[in-house]
């Protein structure tokens, strides 16, 4: 079977990975590479990562992050000291208002939308022509999106035309129920995606499952020459990958939905099939992170295959260390499967969903 | 295996990936899951909308439809999906289940559903003002000598159903055949009514593209809201109140319906306490048509302690029971919820539950349980006036408050009614209430409010929510 992984794969991805751990916490916790805000943690930690931490199963010894932290600390105190001298770019989190939680970086998102797109290449051949412009529909701003798509974009031999949606605004919005200008300010970005497909030649789209579906009103996608459409930002059901892959982009245009944030990077989905139900499952780019289902009451156990758990982000590069920080998510944990020899993350909603639905904006 | 409810997408059956449980409200057993609509889709398939289909058969044919349809709903086997069916009988049966509705009432609704499709010429009549219908067809004609054309405003009526009684659909149903096309939101826990109803329709010769079925979350809900140029929604009255100034929009929310009784007519009132405990607990006490206040000039202690002993003796009974009134409730939460408020509204000097002292050997509270189902026992307070907070509160099960108030009084105090029935003969009494803008169905003499006529339009007019005249001139 061309997507089962052998139990050889599996262990040499865990053992790449058990060294990749290493390589990161020698990095983080030695005077000579470290950030100031690691080596201050580690002299009032209950035990030394340096010779303790081994291997993955060994960031258990972690708490969770707080990324209260991204918001409280100055940006300086990340900055590991091989960097110093180097401005860093600052990268935000969504959709909050009042101080945002930043993230500082260099190169990090590149080397992601490197990899990402020799996954585009290999799984999805022809669907993400190289050559071709790029749409980016969605948040850009200080968002790391915005720097990444223009990357893969260039990587790939195009160019990227961007039209911003600012998501604290609509957050502001929905909280206020000032639904009608949500909608208008929605309009208002997607008739600007349209104007650029109908006048651009466009042949690829990175936007969120809303606004393509909102595009869909304005422009039929396929017709406008896109022949792959890059999809996340927000939760996506089954049925709505569904509805998006047979429906507004007609089986004529790759659908391919990723699960990332500013702090991990971009995991991206198995390929699709109608035979899965278009279950989305998504594999975190490891070794620079990993991502653990983990169950919600006792958070150091990771729960069985097709169970239910809350999603459990590590970050593991030279320019960033981020140890279990637990998403605001949860997902079913399952198995490895084709160049993915590690878990994944499948139907991923928001934590707690089955008791309150969270509104998560026109975009 | 669970019976599969698909959406219907103009007529066209779509199994969605996503589907919602209906459960048995006694046994918590699954019995059916229905496919749930993505709000893109609805918003999707609304830009495709047409009346073209359903434009194509004539009026009059349409009303042929719709006997035949009554026959078809009452009587024969329907499709449900994947070639499955379901006979009358099974559809009371897996209704009762599932909404915790007896037998007896859901063939109660059963037949006014039926009389909806077959009464249909004359609600028409009503609606239309005795209208000759081809002026629908053609566009314009004449009505009472005048040249009149109408036109429709909306491509489809959107309809938000509650859960609570399958009653409500004969509200959208004369929408087919006005020639406009629906797109059903069912309750999330009663998609058998309006899926019978439109199998019944499609079943006797009407277009599959006049029904789209839509089981869907609030987003979806909002959706049809959104693109539906007309619609209709069942809601309470922060619902009715959102919707106030949308003239798109008919949301029909509580009814606050009462009995009145006038001067003339109070010394007979031994004669209507059967006609005030049916208003109160036909169709177990779940339509906005059921009333909710009884406002008398005197004698408040001794009929409020008539109708009570008499509203006492409805009990909790088989689901089976032919004699069976109550319903359970397929939420419980929702039955606790109500029963607290009325204990809490009791804790408010001035009100007195007068069916408490009446309840039957071994129930004691308000709330109670049968074979698995929570009940809520009638209830009637006694108000010392309206401004009590139990005085004007309707909840979805036989719940009444009477109130003492001079005849003088009753029409400014009363506020909105969808339903008033009004005991009187006293002309000057009747011109008052006639000339009052609170009362949408004016019911004269000793009727209960449950009692519904044909012709007479009911919560709205709906050929006038759908339709606009335009002046129409021909040259000489």
């Amino acid at each position: 079977m061309k997507n089962e992984v052998t139990e050889e794969a599996v262990s040499q991805a865990t053992t790449a990975l058990d060294a990749h751990v290493r390589e990161i916490i020698a990095w983080h916790f030695s005077p000579e590479t470290g950030s100031p805000f690691w080596l201050d943690w580690a002299k009032t930690a209950d035990f030394d990562p340096l010779t303790e931490v081994k291997s993955f199963a060994d960031i258990r010894k972690f708490p969770h992050f707080q990324d209260e932290w991204l918001r409280d600390e100055q940006n300086e105190r990340w900055i590991p000291k091989a960097y110093t001298g180097r401005p860093f770019i600052v990268f935000e989190t969504g959709g909050t208002t009042g101080m945002p939680k930043q993230r500082i970086g260099w190169e990090d998102h590149l080397r992601d939308y490197e990899e990402f797109s020799e996954y585009l290449d290999a799984e999805f051949p022809g669907s993400f022509p190289r050559g071709a412009n790029w749409l980016m529909l969605g948040p850009t701003g200080p968002r790391r999106l915005r720097l990444s798509i223009e990357h893969l974009a260039h990587v790939r031999g195009g160019s990227c035309y961007h039209v911003d949606l600012d998501p604290r605004w609509v957050k502001r919005l929905i909280a206020e129920k000032d639904f009608e200008t949500a909608k208008r300010y929605k309009k208002h970005v997607v008739e600007q995606g349209a104007t650029i497909l109908k006048n651009r030649k466009v042949g690829c789209i990175f936007t969120t499952p809303l606004l393509l579906e909102a595009l869909d009103e304005f422009v039929t996608v396929p017709d406008a020459g896109v022949k792959g459409v890059f999809c996340g930002g927000t939760q996506m059901t089954p049925q709505t990958v569904r509805f998006l892959s047979e429906e507004v982009l007609d089986n004529r245009a790759a659908f391919v939905p990723t699960y990332g944030n500013t702090l991990m990077g971009l995991a991206c989905s198995r390929p699709l099939t109608p035979e899965d139900k278009y279950s989305i499952t998504y594999h975190a780019p490891q070794p620079r992170a990993a991502l653990r289902v983990v169950n919600p009451n006792d958070t150091t156990e990771t729960v069985g295959y097709g169970e239910w758990g809350r999603v459990e982000l590590t970050t593991l590069t030279k320019e960033f260390f981020m140890p279990r920080f637990l998403e605001r998510d949860e997902a079913i944990r399952r198995e490895p499967f084709g160049r993915f020899a590690w878990d994944g993350v499948g139907e991923v909603r928001p934590f707690g969903a089955l008791e309150t639905k969270a509104i998560e904006g026109v975009y | 295996m669970a019976i599969q409810i698909p959406i219907l997408r103009r007529g066209t059956p779509y199994d969605s990936i996503d589907k919602n449980p209906v459960k048995s409200v006694r046994t918590g057993e699954l019995v059916a899951e229905v496919s749930q609509a993505n709000a893109a889709m609805i918003r999707r398939d609304m830009r495709k909308t047409s009346r073209a289909e359903l434009r194509a058969v004539p009026t009059s044919r349409l009303l042929e439809i719709s006997a035949e349809a009554g026959k078809l709903f009452m009587n024969e086997t329907l499709p449900l999906a994947n070639g499955q069916t379901q006979t009358p009988q099974e559809y009371i049966d897996i209704l009762s289940e599932t909404s915790g509705l007896p037998h007896s009432l859901v063939r109660r609704n059963m037949g006014k559903i039926y009389q909806v499709f077959a009464e249909m010429p004359t609600i028409l009549k009503g609606l239309t003002r005795g209208m000759d219908l081809s002026v629908i067809d053609n566009g314009s004609g004449e009505q009472a000598g005048v040249p009149v054309s109408f036109f429709a405003v909306t491509d489809a009526l959107g309809v938000v159903l509650p859960s609570n009684s399958p009653g409500v659909n004969s509200l959208w149903m004369p929408a087919i055949a006005l020639q406009v096309p629906v797109v059903l939101k069912p309750g999330k826990d009663e998609p058998w009514s309006p899926w019978r109803i439109v199998q019944a329709f499609i079943a006797a010769g009407c277009p599959p593209e006049a029904f789209s079925f839509y089981p869907t979350d609030h987003e979806g809900s909002a959706a049809i809201m959104d693109v539906c140029s007309r619609a209709l929604i069942f809601g309470d009255q922060s619902t009715v109140e959102r919707y106030a100034s949308n003239p798109a929009v008919q949301a029909h929310g509580p009814g606050w319906s009462k009995v009145i009784i006038g001067e003339d007519c109070i010394e007979e009132w031994p004669e209507y306490v059967d006609i005030i405990a049916a208003s109160i607990a036909e169709n177990g006490g779940r339509s906005c048509i059921n009333a909710s206040a009884v406002v008398v000039p005197r004698y408040a202690d001794q009929i409020a302690d008539a109708v009570a002993k008499k509203l006492a003796e409805i009990t909790p009974r088989a689901a089976t029971d032919p004699d069976a009134i109550l319903s359970g409730f397929a939420n419980p939460a929702m039955a606790e919820r109500m029963n607290s408020a009325v204990s809490e509204g009791l804790k408010t000097p001035g009100a007195e539950e007068v069916t408490a002292k009446y309840r039957p050997a071994g129930i004691s509270d308000r709330l109670t349980h049968r074979d698995g189902s929570t009940y809520l026992l009638p209830t009637l307070v006694h108000c010392a006036n309206f401004d009590h907070p139990l005085a004007n509160r309707e909840f979805m099960f036989p719940y009444a408050s009477i109130v003492e108030v001079p005849q003088a009084e009753m029409a400014g105090k009363m506020g909105y009614s969808l339903v008033v029935t009004a005991i009187t003969r006293d002309e000057k009494f009747l011109r008052d209430l006639m000339a009052s803008s609170h009362v949408e169905r004016l019911n004269i003499g000793p009727l209960p409010t449950t009692r519904v006529q044909w012709d007479q339009p009911h919560e709205g007019n709906l050929f006038e929510f759908l339709y606009r005249r335009r002046s129409i001139q021909w040259a000489k």
